[in-house]
């Protein structure tokens, strides 16, 4: 180890994130391997190695013959100052070799509050910010993940953005990047080569062009690069990679389990959600196949809990069955077996009662607003009654601590709606009063509100975000509407979901505004306790750009958003058509009940939908 | 090793479960499989001699449990011996443990000498906190029971045998103890390995 390190690890909060050498990381011979990937994810490592999406993809490139794959997080603030007072740049935990010296560096970016840790990561490299700053072929610095759907404010930073799902396009991403280092190519000859891979988006292809009003006026692609850029989809969830033999981190992480994809996608429609409509098609794992892979998991890992993971797992068309297989051999196994997003409904409760086994913990249900018609509104296919009939079965089978989400802001919402959030948890007590089994155990339900942030992708990505006066005033009302003392109430921080809202719809200038923020201090945003919103107040000030225009702002019907370059199938006119709906209170069936004809379907041939 | 005792010991339970072995579990609401660390190890320090208590449900072949756990295990990670105790964990007295204190700028003179002058003194009070958060003068003097110091390039290496438990010395207190009573001879880092476990009459604990 690294002589300078030995000091510093004594002096960090949990060491055990910054060694590595965990059970199944995978070491592989350097005399072996010619293209060598640092997969950086700009979270820390409990939050890096708790994401299925990281472990799938390190697990795909690591199959790669001559591939190696490696990992590097985002250290925690005191160890960010340790290194840099000692001058050690950021390294891979496999090898310890610096980060700079990979061929392709590649961040798995979830969320837009990461943006900055991506730029620490680069600048803890020694490597310059900006893709222009960079002009050889290595290292490649690729950016993939659910964010990159709209990647305009990190455009000026990286080099290529990868759209949709990872496991077929970054081989080939990686084979042709193998051909290019091998004859030579210079790095605009490999960029222009990589854009005709579906899936890859090469920003500097592009050229943006504005309206005096700061509204994009065209998007201009050059030397051949797409008009537009399709995501990537795995067609058979089946074939597709799952990592049964996967890294099992030697301290506690924040998902420290076996995580159990069971479908990917989701037939909802909900019109606040992004993952909803840019992870379409509905994709199942077979019964048969999940049965394997939990067993392969647990068996390799030494876990003792699996989740079953999907967008809407009680939606999975063999649930039953599958939890039966999985109750058999867990029993035998000692193993705990979760079901997290599950719909409030009877079947959903009927299955949580017989799977949970010994203490009831807290069920968490996501009705999301109050009123039946805000339900409507966005499309959450959930109704009172059915709410009502899961807390009854919950109660009366001896749960005690309940959690309900909701979101504030979301379009249309009016004083009444935010009040019926109040209302929802006071039936709620009346429910326990009725039907608890044991009234000696005290009841906690806790209503949790977070802030609507529009989203691209999504029916509602026209819409102003309201101010932040208008949500504290919302959360005032709703604090003083909630009058049981059964009920908690937990609000999420303004600050950060305005700021999210600016970056979820920023264009390419945002990059100089990220920049700035950085330079002052902003990095780990996701962090309540580091992020701090006057940084990035006075950065735009000094970009002369204003957040408003980005997070308050409606957007009209033909205004070119600074992700129209990218489809993920859904077309423009479904949300739209989505949007007019949602004005009218009116719903739209799931994708098995009817299909909607958003465009997804494309992909599948036409039957999206069976799922 | 950076990673700590829970950590580890959640480690090891899934390295028995990797291996298909199957650990007695205590009785009760909770129940927990019983395996525990003699003598927990401190972040930061090393160990060639740790000793892992354990209660499987079915008899194991313990001559050949090294070589069945030594897949499952993470890198830096070894089991060495497995043997049916013999005698019990209290009778475990002393750990002989090496301490490294290093000097980036060299050994200051005749630092060994008084080093060794200082260890070995009527008492060796340090500042700990309690298990209240409060600190408190502790004299450290009688857990430590032997001390060899040895100069080399930059560093002394001092030998020493400590008391192991009821109460035990962590001897990384050893530097805090030269820190607090001769500041001109704090080390600039220092390194901790245990070497052995021994009973009270100087054998080896086994």
């Amino acid at each position: 180890m690294d002589k300078r390190l030995e000091r510093i690890l004594p002096r960090v909060q949990k060491p055990a994130r910054y060694v590595g050498g965990e059970y199944n990381a995978v070491m592989k011979p350097k005399d072996e391997v010619d293209v060598r990937f640092a997969f950086c994810f700009p979270d820390t490592y409990e939050i890096g190695m708790s994401n299925l999406g990281f472990r799938i993809l390190y697990g795909v490139m690591n199959d790669m013959p001559g591939v190696w794959c490696e990992r590097a997080f985002t250290p925690w603030t005191d160890m960010e100052e340790e290194m840099r007072a000692a001058g050690i740049p950021l390294w891979c935990l496999e090898s310890g070799d610096p980060v700079g010296q990979f061929d392709i560096i590649g961040f798995s970016v979830g969320y837009e509050m990461a943006y900055t840790a991506m730029l620490n990561m680069l600048d803890l490299s020694g490597l310059p910010l900006r893709s222009e700053d960079r002009p050889d072929l290595t290292p490649l610095v690729i950016a993939g993940g659910t964010a990159m759907y709209n990647a305009e404010p990190v455009a000026d930073f990286i080099d290529l953005a990868l759209i949709g799902e990872g496991e077929d396009v970054l081989p080939e991403l990686i084979t042709l990047f193998r051909k290019a280092k091998q004859e030579g190519w210079d790095k605009s000859r490999f960029l222009r080569a990589a854009a005709e891979i579906q899936g890859v988006y090469v920003p500097s292809l592009y050229t943006i062009s504005y309206h005096e009003d700061g509204t994009i006026s065209a998007i201009t692609s050059l030397d051949g690069a797409p008009e537009r850029v399709y995501k990537r989809v795995v067609h058979d969830m089946d074939k597709s990679y799952y990592p049964a033999k996967t890294i099992v981190p030697s301290t506690e992480i924040v998902h420290d389990r076996v995580t159990l994809e069971v479908f990917r996608g989701c037939i909802r429609g909900c019109r606040f959600c992004q993952a909803g409509y840019v992870y379409r098609p509905v994709r199942c794992r077979s019964r048969e196949q999940l049965a394997r892979y939990a067993r392969e998991s647990v068996e390799d890992s030494g876990y003792q809990e699996i989740t079953l993971s999907s967008l809407s797992t009680s939606d999975y068309p063999e649930l039953v069955g599958l939890c039966s297989d999985l109750e058999l051999f867990c029993g035998e196994k000692h193993v705990n077996l979760s079901l997290p997003s599950l719909r409030a409904d009877n079947f959903s409760m009927e299955l949580m009662q017989r799977l949970q086994k010994g203490r009831k913990a807290g069920l968490t249900f996501a009705p999301e607003a109050g009123t039946q018609r805000l339900r409507d509104a966005i499309n959450k296919n959930v109704t009172e009654e059915e709410l009502m009939e899961s807390l009854r079965t919950a109660f009366s089978g001896g749960w005690s601590a309940v959690k309900l989400y909701f979101m504030l802001g979301l379009p249309t919402e009016t004083d009444e709606d935010v009040a019926a959030i109040a209302e929802l948890a006071n039936r709620a007590v009346h429910v326990w009063r009725e039907y608890a089994s044991n009234k000696n155990r005290p009841l906690r339900i806790t209503v949790s509100t977070s802030w609507f942030v529009p989203k691209p992708f999504t029916a509602f990505q026209w819409e102003p975000q309201i101010s932040i006066e208008e949500y504290e005033r919302r959360v005032k009302l709703l604090r003083s509407s909630i009058t049981a003392k059964a009920v908690t109430y937990n609000w999420h921080d303004g600050d950060t979901s305005f700021l999210e809202a600016v970056l979820a719809r920023g264009d390419r200038r945002v990059g100089r505004v990220l920049e700035k923020a950085y330079r002052k201090g902003a990095r780990l945003d996701a962090w309540t306790d580091c992020f701090d919103l006057g940084r990035w107040t006075e950065a735009f000030a000094e970009c002369g750009l204003d957040p408003a225009f980005y997070a308050n702002r409606e957007r009209g019907r033909d205004e070119i958003m600074p992700w129209s370059v990218i489809s993920c199938y859904v077309s423009d006119s479904y949300l739209w058509r989505q949007r007019e709906l949602a004005y009218q209170s009116e719903t739209t069936p799931d994708c098995r009940t009817q299909c909607g004809g958003c465009g997804a379907n494309i992909v599948e041939g036409g039957e999206c939908c069976r799922g | 090793m950076y990673i700590s005792h829970l950590d580890l010991l959640r480690t090891f339970q899934r390295v028995f479960l990797r291996q298909g072995i199957v650990l007695r579990h205590s009785q009760g609401f909770h129940p927990h499989p019983i395996l525990s660390f003699a003598l927990p190890l401190s972040v930061g320090q090393e160990s060639v001699c740790e000793l892992l208590d354990l209660e499987t449900v079915e008899d194991l072949d313990c001559a050949a449990l090294p070589g069945r756990l030594a897949p499952s295990l993470p890198e830096g990670i070894r089991a060495l011996e497995c043997r049916a105790p013999a005698r019990p964990i209290r009778d475990l007295a002393e750990l002989l443990c090496r301490v490294e204190l290093v000097y980036d700028g060299g050994v200051p003179a005749g630092g060994a000498e008084e080093v060794g002058k200082l260890l070995t003194g009527e008492t060796l009070v340090v500042q700990k906190r309690t298990k209240r958060k409060a600190m408190a003068d502790i004299d450290i003097r009688p857990m430590l029971h032997s001390l060899e110091v040895e100069e080399e390039s930059g560093l002394l290496r001092l030998t020493v045998r400590v008391a192991a438990q009821n109460p035990g010395l962590n001897p990384a207190l050893l530097a805090a103890a030269i820190a607090a009573h001769r500041p001109e001879l704090t080390p600039d880092f220092t390194r901790v390995r245990r070497l052995e476990v021994l009973d009270g009459a100087g054998g080896v604990f086994w």
